[in-house]
């Protein structure tokens, strides 16, 4: 068994509610583990908290597997902290030193206001995802099994692009807050497949104009989004939102409501 | 059907704008190019230079040509500001801390409007000092037409003008090496196939217009302003 000898120093942003104003408050946390996950230390932390009667650090979290997006924050300035293709429930002590200082901050965009603490509203996901993030097929029988061909190829690169779990760590790590990779990660995962090409022309514009109104930046292409994501979505997927989004511009006819 | 036209031509999303900026972007690259290889006539000769400046003016084309060639650039210019300002607020509180990954931003996509200030700035100052400067006057095959060379070498025989001018050719440089590729990111071009190409091609054009823009001013400094 390792020994829980890591002593830290927290700084962690603390904000009431979303109305009040936030700062950043120090910890000192003794008996850290370093096989603890990153978020198990703030379980320790806020344990040490309720003993001492005070307020515990609210963040969000579920499945701890890497594969929800809930966790969410920025560890020393880095969306999920240092460790690549890695969400924070998945980050371990091990990656930092005895008597380091760790700045624990939410995610910052417009889009995304901070609720309490480390937790933000993420619903903006959902809205975007409510304007067309959906494939529209008709209940009955269910078809018979590959009765429409897909290539390896496509239904690679769309289950590539279905592994996004939606955490909003591309808009975080961005420095104009831009959902440009989330988006175009969701769109891809239909418009590479026939089943989701028939609405592709409607999906990419209603999504990318839900987007906007949200709030989100414009894309730089500085491709800190793919630095940061857990799930090493690719910029590709914003080239292909791109141009999918130019066709339908051009090309695409306005649907008879 | 009149309607969605209006909403459509009204309201562009922000990937028309990133296509805007792409595709001036693109143009104005077109532009560097032509110019610096006007100005390569500068190594030729004082009369070759002055020739191919007198026919430039004297075409009838060149009015329209510098009008489209404004507005390119406050189109560029106006874009840049409004998504700059738009992408500021995206994010209202900062961070107390933000460090960058190392895998994606680079010196030159971290700096793209401070850049392209910097150009802004020369581009003012190079009209005035030059297309709106002293008219010097000189004879090349019995015709009269402006000495745009010797403007030149009297400007560049400073040596502080000649380190402020590298500054900010290398500032475009900078800009361009990464403004070039993401205009076919814009435009959707990313692909296996041609990304190493393109990027390549990005920071070569980028390099070209630095040391290429650069050599104008050591050449005639070096010179010393003799013909």
């Amino acid at each position: 068994m390792t020994a829980h000898n890591m002593k830290l120093k927290l700084k962690i942003w603390r904000q009431k509610n979303k109305n009040a104003q936030g700062n950043m408050t120090d910890y000192h946390l003794e008996g850290v583990s370093p096989d603890m996950s990153f978020l198990e230390m703030i379980d320790l932390l806020n344990e040490n908290l309720v003993k001492s009667g005070e307020d515990v650090v609210s963040f969000d979290h579920d499945c701890r597997e890497g594969i929800c997006g809930m966790c969410s924050m920025m560890i020393n300035g880095e969306a999920h902290g240092p460790e690549k293709s890695t969400t924070t429930c998945q980050l371990h002590m091990r990656k930092f030193k005895d008597g380091d200082t760790i700045v624990i901050e939410p995610w910052r965009a417009k889009a995304f206001p901070v609720l309490k603490d480390l937790t933000v509203d993420r619903s903006a996901f959902d809205q975007i995802m409510s304007a067309g993030g959906y494939v529209t097929v008709n209940t009955g029988a269910a078809c018979d099994a590959n009765s429409i061909l897909v290539s390896k190829v496509d239904a690679d690169l769309a289950m590539d692009a279905a592994q996004c779990i939606g955490c909003g760590a591309c808009v975080a790590s961005c420095k104009n807050a831009s959902a440009m990779l989330f988006v175009s990660a969701k769109v891809s995962q239909y418009s590479l497949l026939p089943q989701g090409k028939v609405e592709a022309p409607k999906r990419v514009q209603n999504m990318v104009a839900k987007m906007d109104q949200l709030g989100f930046g414009n894309c730089t292409n500085e491709a800190e989004c793919e630095a940061s994501c857990p799930k090493d979505i690719t910029i590709e997927n914003i080239a292909r939102m791109n141009r999918d989004h130019l066709k339908a511009k051009l090309f695409s006819r306005p649907e008879i409501e | 059907m009149g309607k969605d036209c209006k909403k459509r031509c009204v309201a562009p999303t922000s990937i028309c704008k990133k296509q805007f900026m792409a595709m001036t972007g693109l143009l104005l690259c077109g532009f560097l190019l032509a110019h610096l290889s006007g100005n390569c006539l500068i190594y030729v000769s004082a009369d070759a230079f002055n020739r191919y400046g007198h026919m430039l003016v004297t075409n009838p084309l060149i009015l329209p040509a510098e009008m489209g060639l404004v507005a390119l650039f406050l189109a560029h210019i106006c874009m840049a500001i409004k998504l700059t300002v738009e992408n500021k607020n995206a994010r209202p509180q900062n961070y107390y801390l933000k460090s960058k990954t190392g895998r994606g931003a680079t010196f030159a996509s971290s700096t793209m409007p401070y850049t392209g200030m910097i150009i802004l700035i020369f581009l003012v100052l190079y009209l005035i000092t030059v297309k709106y400067g002293p008219y010097y006057v000189t004879q090349v095959d019995g015709k009269e037409m402006r000495d745009l060379y010797r403007l030149l070498a009297e400007n560049f025989s400073n040596p502080l003008h000649v380190a402020g001018y590298i500054f900010c050719v290398s500032a475009l440089g900078i800009h361009v090496s990464h403004g070039f590729w993401s205009a076919f990111q814009s435009f959707g071009i990313n692909h296996p196939r041609c990304n190493c190409l393109l990027k390549c091609l990005s920071k070569i054009f980028g390099l070209l217009m630095a040391l290429g823009y650069s050599a104008l001013p050591l050449f005639l400094y070096l010179k010393g302003g003799k013909l």
